[in-house]
């Protein structure tokens, strides 16, 4: 019998099983699925539930109902890996051996990496909204917060959802206006990057959102610390943003047992090659989603289209056979601007985020890169193909790696 | 991709300057790229470039100011003292290494 061990039951690793399973025949192959939480939970939805737009409940499922027929699911926390070994220790002392092992352990944030940052203020006027209780506690501040300086910011890329910290701005800004607040909030976006967002025809279209918004950018801001007495970030180059509120993402890194096997790098993201996700250092260990050194984005899509590709490439890999399907980094994300309004970006390693139409040149329906009503509402429609079609492993009609058609090249643009 | 001509070499840069061809770097070279963007260089730069070239060649990326904290262990408040404002970008410039990528 030969055993593959999946870590980790998000998004990538439940796409994983979902797939795997009626590729690998029984009872030659066992599969075991190791996770820590009974829920799995939405996470796209996290942006939206600080404005109300989702309650709580309706982003969370059973992690077990996701679980294919055939797949052994154990919950515990991971303690290491033993790759000379080639097993798996738990917290609670079980070892869990394994042939192939496939690491889907995501990306945390982790605000215990910046001083100041979850200490006194934290979850007071210091928040976040990447995780569930973040999300939630936000959701409530937000309900009473009468106005100020709202600080929006994010720690160091790469981070999950990379477009999620401008849409929480579109949002918050729409939120206030709502509200009738908005000429009491002085919104600031404070990044790393140079711009509003990474490659150039995206970042001048997001900037000039954030113009038209009255938001203000502050890029190259390189934290260093949160000053809980003035309430305010300061960064290595010895610049202060003060805030009333501040919603910040903080670092993040992949799982702590990684770095404590030896598997990862300075962020405890494990190194792989990035057309067929097989580690660098290991040739029975995959890494799979956020939690891989890929330079693409951090995100549900992302995994969504590797998992196109991975299934069928991994049982050509244990058939002793090349792996053919190679992964172009292709990512599409539905970015909410506000008003019942979103914008589709669609890109990968090579290209960058164009305006244009999608999935189809002219007749869409989706616009690139621009705001309308009907990619607020593919936004909205997600959920449900996420829990029904994505998780589950089944078919989506959008092709696994990026294509031209339907996009203006920069030049022209 | 453009070419230029810096201590009477061809060197191939790309559009912001960055070099694209690791062997076209030497020290010289080196110190020619700090002096243009104001960069006077001491040991302590030199031993961070040289952390750069090496950690380059190993890993086939240039280093970000974490991995430079990490690995080469200078703190990044000492790495934004030696090249004000903006040491990654600055460090990769004058070690002749491209940009490290922000990720997407």
């Amino acid at each position: 019998m030969r055993r593959l061990l999946v870590l980790g039951a998000g998004t990538a690793g439940t796409m994983a099983v979902n797939k795997l399973r009626p590729r690998l025949p029984q009872p030659e192959w066992d599969i075991t699925i190791v996770e820590q939480s009974d829920t799995h939970y939405y996470q796209p939805g996290y942006l939206l539930m600080p404005f109300g737009t989702y309650r709580p409940t309706q982003l969370v499922k059973p992690t077990a109902r996701f679980i294919p027929k055939g797949v052994n699911l154990v919950k515990g926390e991971i303690d290491a890996v033993e790759p000379e070994e080639n097993t798996v220790t738990l917290a609670d002392g079980t070892t869990l051996p394994y042939d192939y092992l496939v690491i889907a352990t995501g990306t945390t944030p982790r605000p215990d990496q910046t001083p100041g940052m979850a200490e006194e203020e934290w979850h007071r006027s210091v928040h976040e909204f990447y995780t569930y209780e973040g999300s939630k506690a936000l959701a409530e501040k937000l309900k009473t917060w009468p106005g100020g300086r709202l600080v929006v910011h994010i720690t160091e890329m790469p981070v999950k959802c990379p477009v999620a910290p401008l849409e929480f701005t579109f949002l918050a800004d729409s939120f206030f206006k709502k509200k009738g607040i908005r000429d009491k909030v002085e919104i600031t976006y404070v990044t790393p990057l140079p711009g509003a967002f990474t490659k150039p025809v995206s970042a001048k279209a997001l900037g000039g959102m954030l113009d038209a918004r009255g938001i203000t950018l502050e890029p190259d801001f390189m934290i260093e610390s949160v000053d809980n007495e003035k309430k305010a970030i300061v960064s290595y180059d010895e610049r202060e943003i003060p805030f009333d509120l501040l919603v910040t993402i903080p670092l993040n890194m992949g799982a702590d047992y990684i770095s404590k096997s030896g598997l990862g790098d300075e962020l405890n993201f494990v190194p792989v090659d990035k057309e067929t996700f097989l580690s660098k250092a290991h040739d029975n260990i995959f890494a799979v989603g956020d939690a891989s050194d890929i330079p693409a984005s951090k995100a549900g899509s992302v995994a969504h289209f590797a998992m196109d590709l991975f299934p069928d490439n991994f049982v050509h890999y244990v058939e002793g056979k090349e792996m053919t399907e190679k992964f172009d980094g292709h990512a599409n994300c539905f970015i909410e601007s506000g008003g019942g309004k979103g914008m589709l970006i669609d890109f990968n390693y090579e290209t960058e985020p164009l305006t244009g139409r999608f999935p189809f040149a002219v007749v869409g329906p989706m616009p690139l890169l621009k705001e309308s009503r009907l990619n607020h509402l593919g936004k909205l429609a997600f959920r449900w193909i996420y829990w029904n079609i994505l998780l589950r492993g089944r078919y989506l009609p959008i092709p696994s790696r990026m294509s031209m058609k339907g996009k203006v090249l920069a030049k022209d643009a | 991709m453009p070419v230029t001509t810096l201590l009477d070499r061809e060197i191939h840069v790309d559009d912001e300057g960055f070099l694209t061809e690791y062997d076209e770097w030497d020290e010289a070279l080196g110190a020619e790229l700090a002096k243009q963007i104001g960069i006077e260089m001491t040991d302590e730069h030199w031993s961070l470039i040289r952390f750069l070239r090496e950690d380059f060649k190993e890993k086939g990326e240039t280093a970000t100011t974490r991995r430079v904290q990490a690995a080469g262990g200078v703190p990044t408040k000492r790495q934004f003292e030696l090249f004000p404002k903006k040491p990654a970008k600055k460090m990769a410039y004058i070690a002749g290494l491209p940009k490290p990528h922000g990720c997407v």
